[in-house]
């Protein structure tokens, strides 16, 4: 019979979170900025199908950095969490608050239990009538919850993109100067990257959660996807 | 062992919020809850009823409208009750019979469509919305041998060959699709006559919301279960048009005015029928 080695539990731990926060960094950032208009979700990402910004619920959307799978199916988990919720109470009744805690229950419960901890990093965003009133959650591998104010960046690059952001972001942005902000924070991020750098439309994914999606157009569901002509329309508008 | 776990992930996959309450949640489903044989009363349960509801096509897209009242034996239970819904952008559905049962599998169909918009990041095609909605129908059919049948009415703008198209079901779930229009609930045979008079093809929304409600004003004349028009207490159909551009409900308004004309027309011709 093999003797199992003994290894301390804070160097599986360690080990653990080193292994995650490898995944996590290979990876391209996301930046979600809460504004003036509402909350912009801008992602880098080539792929105009395999989606990084997500749809949770009427004012609530979700952003992700990491490996895919694992992410796509927190996502579409989150779903039916917040379908089933809405649906046996109300659609009010359901919120980022509520769909975080399960997020960090469910990550933290695979960190500790798991073959392997997951390889993503989270961010669950609502919008409120107010800016004060945005929520923004970033959940990380070991199913750590903080609750950010105004922005999150999250991914490879992120402390250079935070830097760009944080000097840029001021809670009276429009969408074009989120968008605008975001995307050259994230150009920062690149390899080639420098100050001023900027990166096409098609290399990003951009989606918003409009504050006045009920009374400007009608509709309960804040969450709108852009696609590379709105994106460019909406660079193109003065701020 | 790897393929049986690849199998398993395969097969819990689901764009179905049906499917999977079906898996974890099958008390919230409103037709799960069948009444056994022994306990079930004889007569059936007096509870309230949905009535009429029309539908048809105009140039452009569809349309539909139901009237105000929910009926209860021989005792108005609703003068307000709403029967037609929008299911999602481009589809509506209006729906007749055991009303509790009704507006259950209204929000129920309204949250798979939602549902499978945001797993699957597109819209259910039209047909596939209405294949949907045909197996919830189904899965109510032992509540419906039961007395407590639902009889929906789908109406929506197919965005792939650019037309309107209309659906209609029975209680085992059957799905036909009708041309023209068509009408269900206790006063659809007074509609559907007034409706073969009134309806032209091509009619423009004005013309189509005008001949929804004299359907309907047709079927509350004859049939008790039905309500008219209500000047009173202010009460107007709920019509729906669905084009292009999506669902509209027609405002409050214009209802008032057309029902209004109606009435007025109605009331110079000093006719008994």
């Amino acid at each position: 019979m093999t003797q199992q080695f003994y290894v301390s539990p804070e160097q599986l731990m360690k080990d653990r979170a080193d292994f995650a926060r490898k995944g996590i960094a290979r990876g391209r950032s996301v930046v979600v900025i809460s504004c003036q208009d509402g909350i912009a979700l801008v992602a880098e990402n080539p792929s105009p199908s395999l989606h990084k910004i997500g749809e949770i619920y009427d004012k609530i959307a979700f952003a992700a950095v990491g490996k895919y799978n694992e992410f796509e199916s927190l996502r579409q988990a989150g779903v039916r969490y917040a379908d089933v919720r809405g649906y046996s109470y109300d659609r009010d009744d359901v919120t980022a608050r509520g769909l975080a805690s399960v997020y960090a229950q469910s990550l933290g419960a695979v960190f500790t239990a798991e073959q392997k901890p997951f390889e993503v990093e989270l961010a669950v965003a609502e919008v409120g009538p107010t800016p004060e009133q945005d929520h923004l959650y970033r959940l990380t591998f070991d199913g750590s919850i903080a609750d950010e104010q105004g922005f999150i960046v999250m991914g490879g690059q992120a402390e250079r993109v935070s830097a760009v952001i944080a000097e840029g972001w001021r809670s009276s942005l429009r969408f074009t100067g989120a968008v605008r902000l975001a995307i050259g924070g994230l150009a920062s991020g690149t390899e080639q990257g420098e100050a001023g750098a900027t990166l096409p439309a098609k290399a990003v994914e951009v989606a918003v959660l409009d504050r006045q999606s009920e009374t400007a157009r009608g509709f309960r569901r804040a969450f709108r996807r852009m696609n590379d002509a709105d994106i460019t329309a909406l660079l193109a508008e003065e701020d | 062992m790897q393929e049986s776990t690849a199998n398993q992930v395969a097969g819990n996959a689901t764009s179905s919020f049906t499917e999977h309450l079906q898996r974890d949640r099958p008390d919230l489903l409103p037709y799960n809850r069948s009444l056994n044989p022994a306990t079930a009363p004889t007569a059936p349960l007096q509870v309230p009823h949905a009535t009429t509801i029309v539908a048809m096509s105009y140039g452009g897209g569809v349309l539909m409208a139901g009237d105000r009242r929910a009926t209860m034996g021989n005792v108005i239970a609703s003068r307000h009750i709403e029967k037609v819904f929008p299911a999602d952008r481009y589809s509506v559905l209006g729906i007749a019979g055991t009303a509790g049962i009704a507006i259950d599998l209204t929000r129920l169909f309204q949250v798979e469509l939602e549902h499978y918009e945001k797993i699957e990041g597109t819209l259910l095609s039209l047909d596939g919305k209405a294949n949907r909605l045909g197996a919830m129908i189904r899965g109510n059919l032992p509540m419906a041998l039961q007395g407590l049948a639902v009889v929906p009415l789908f109406a929506g703008f197919d965005t792939t060959a650019g037309v309107g198209r209309l659906f209609s079901y029975d209680v085992t779930g059957g799905r036909y699709e009708e041309r023209e229009h068509h009408t269900v609930g206790s006063g659809s045979v007074f509609a559907r006559g007034a409706l073969k008079k009134l309806w032209r093809p091509g009619m423009s929304e004005a013309e189509a919301v005008s001949v929804a409600v004299e359907s309907l004003y047709d079927a509350a004349d004859d049939d008790s279960a039905t309500g008219g028009p209500d000047p009173v207490r202010q009460l107007w159909p709920v019509v729906y048009a669905v084009n292009r551009d999506g669902a509209r409900r027609i405002p409050e308004s214009e209802l008032a005015a057309v029902a209004g004309s109606i009435i007025e027309a109605r009331s110079a011709e000093r006719r008994e029928a």
